[in-house]
């Protein structure tokens, strides 16, 4: 027994096959709209970002390297080694060790500071729970992003690193910019 | 026998001291249009092209030189050596032996002695490079067959599949021209130009050899010999190294050549329009400047259309081209005739 195909007609609409001279008179038309779109481009000009030179400014909410802070007045550092960012973090990036502060010895407003705290970059994916989690905000996402290097080991950001400013400002745009 | 009169008239080391020159300038344009294609692919694609090596990245192609020519001289183990070897150097020797046509200007004064500003002047002009194109193609297919690689052994099949499907129309399409000159001699035929470009009479042909001469240099939109989508690099795909730049070198030069006889042919070689008669030193930089045209036109094709499929080049050429020319050659024939009688 065949098979049938219905009741059902199919009819298939074709654009009319193009002969061998009216294809290539198509064609020929064709490739002029080409040519025309392609000199449009050298005509609007280039739109190429010469990176290294010329940067991209990045949006104030723009999650890069992260920042340890101080208070202006003081100059202690806001950070309290409660090890809550390393409890957030969830690539397990951050190391601190806390130790007490003393009257002699005075490096936070509170009863601790951090003796260490390291960000091992390499391993950081700059979700910013690090810098929710902190409750002093002592912690947070800068704007610097360029920050390859040679050995892993360089990646891993001291304190000291993270305490002080970039050695080249990000350029900065506006919301809604 | 005498095939063809060479026309020499020059002492023997004027003869010498101009192959130095054409070869000279020649090979020092090349690395300039190589990076001047590159940019201005890039301003067709919204881009700035290469332009870090040196100033406006000019010494691109020096660093990409000095890059081949300290890599390994490797070779495949299924090669036929001698063929592998000699592949290379029949393409660039066929090129720069086709570049002696080019008439860069007229027979001049130099210094109390006459100078023809071209490598030859052979009273078979066109002939002479379509000898020399032909056997060009040896040099890709003895390179797709000596790699003992299926991607080069396809390059080079379609190599010479294409060879055939335009180099027939190609050489109808200047059958026109040389009809309306009554001449061989690419210098007479520039001279035939006086009163008007060739390109305006001979529209017809000059279309249908501009055509053929993307496919003669293997240039997009008829790449399809070195498709690097499909066959790596076609027929050169297991050369490396300065092989694989002369290789190259031959294609770029190639097209200078198609250019040069393009210019020769149908814009008026160093002739320049409404009467302007410049001195005679300024003819090589006309003929240059107009080469540099068709060059660019050249680009832009290729950064516009994509590559044609195998069978579309070959019933392309057959039924389009070939009844084209054809019948340029015949109108023009017919026209010549009962002007002259």
């Amino acid at each position: 027994m065949s098979w049938s195909p219905g009741e059902d007609q199919i009819t298939v609409q074709r654009a009319p096959e193009p002969g061998a001279a009216g294809g290539t008179y198509r064609a020929f038309g064709e490739t002029l709209r080409g040519l025309k779109t392609t000199f449009a481009r050298v005509v609007e000009g280039v739109h190429t970002i010469q990176y290294p030179e010329q940067k991209v400014p990045v949006y104030p909410r723009f999650r890069g390297r992260h920042k340890l802070h101080r208070f202006e007045d003081t100059g202690l550092e806001k950070c309290v080694g409660c090890s809550l960012c390393a409890a957030a973090c969830p690539s397990d990036c951050i190391r601190v060790v806390a130790a007490e502060n003393t009257h002699e010895h005075r490096v936070s407003a509170g009863e601790r500071y951090a003796a260490v705290y390291e960000i091992n970059i390499s391993r950081c994916i700059f979700c910013g729970y690090c810098e929710v989690a902190c409750p002093f905000d002592a912690i947070t996402m800068g704007h610097d992003f360029e920050m390859s290097d040679y050995n892993r080991s360089d990646l891993i950001f001291t304190k000291e690193m993270l305490l002080a400013e970039p050695i080249e400002a990000t350029p900065l745009r506006n919301e809604g910019e | 026998m005498i095939l063809a009169n060479a026309g020499y008239f020059e002492p023997w080391w004027i003869q010498i001291i101009k192959s130095l020159l054409i070869f000279g300038v020649a090979l020092g344009i090349l690395p300039l249009i190589i990076v001047y294609e590159r940019k201005l692919l890039g301003r067709f694609q919204g881009r700035y092209g290469p332009n870090r090596v040196g100033p406006f990245g000019l010494l691109q192609p020096l660093a990409e030189i000095i890059k081949f020519a300290t890599k390994e001289d490797s070779r495949p183990v299924t090669s036929i050596g001698p063929l592998y070897l000699a592949a290379p150097v029949i393409s660039i020797l066929t090129a720069v032996a086709a570049f002696a046509l080019v008439p860069f200007g007229d027979v001049t004064n130099i210094f109390g002695t006459r100078v023809g500003l071209y490598g030859v002047d052979p009273s078979i002009g066109p002939l002479y490079v379509f000898a020399f194109g032909a056997i060009a193609f040896y040099g890709l297919m003895l390179g797709g067959w000596a790699s003992g690689s299926k991607y080069s052994f396809l390059g080079a099949m379609r190599a010479a599949a294409q060879l055939i499907s335009y180099e027939v129309s190609q050489g109808l399409a200047l059958i026109g021209v040389i009809i309306t000159a009554g001449s061989l001699s690419l210098t007479a035929i520039v001279h035939g130009q006086g009163g008007m470009w060739y390109f305006i009479p001979q529209f017809v042909g000059f279309l249908v050899f501009t055509i053929a001469s993307f496919a003669e240099t293997n240039r997009s939109p008829f790449d399809l010999v070195e498709a690097d989508a499909e066959l790596v690099a076609g027929y050169f795909t297991e050369y490396g190294g300065t092989r694989m730049v002369a290789f190259l070198f031959a294609e770029y030069l190639n097209m200078m050549v198609v250019s040069g006889i393009a210019v020769t042919l149908f814009l008026g070689g160093w002739l320049l329009p409404f009467g302007i008669h410049p001195p005679t030193w300024v003819d090589p930089i006309i003929v240059l400047a107009k080469m540099m045209v068709f060059i660019s036109f050249f680009i832009w094709i290729r950064a516009t259309l994509p590559r044609l499929r195998y069978d579309q080049l070959m019933s392309f050429g057959w039924k389009i081209l070939l009844p084209l020319a054809t019948a340029n050659t015949l109108v023009t024939a017919i026209i010549v005739v009962a002007v002259h009688k």
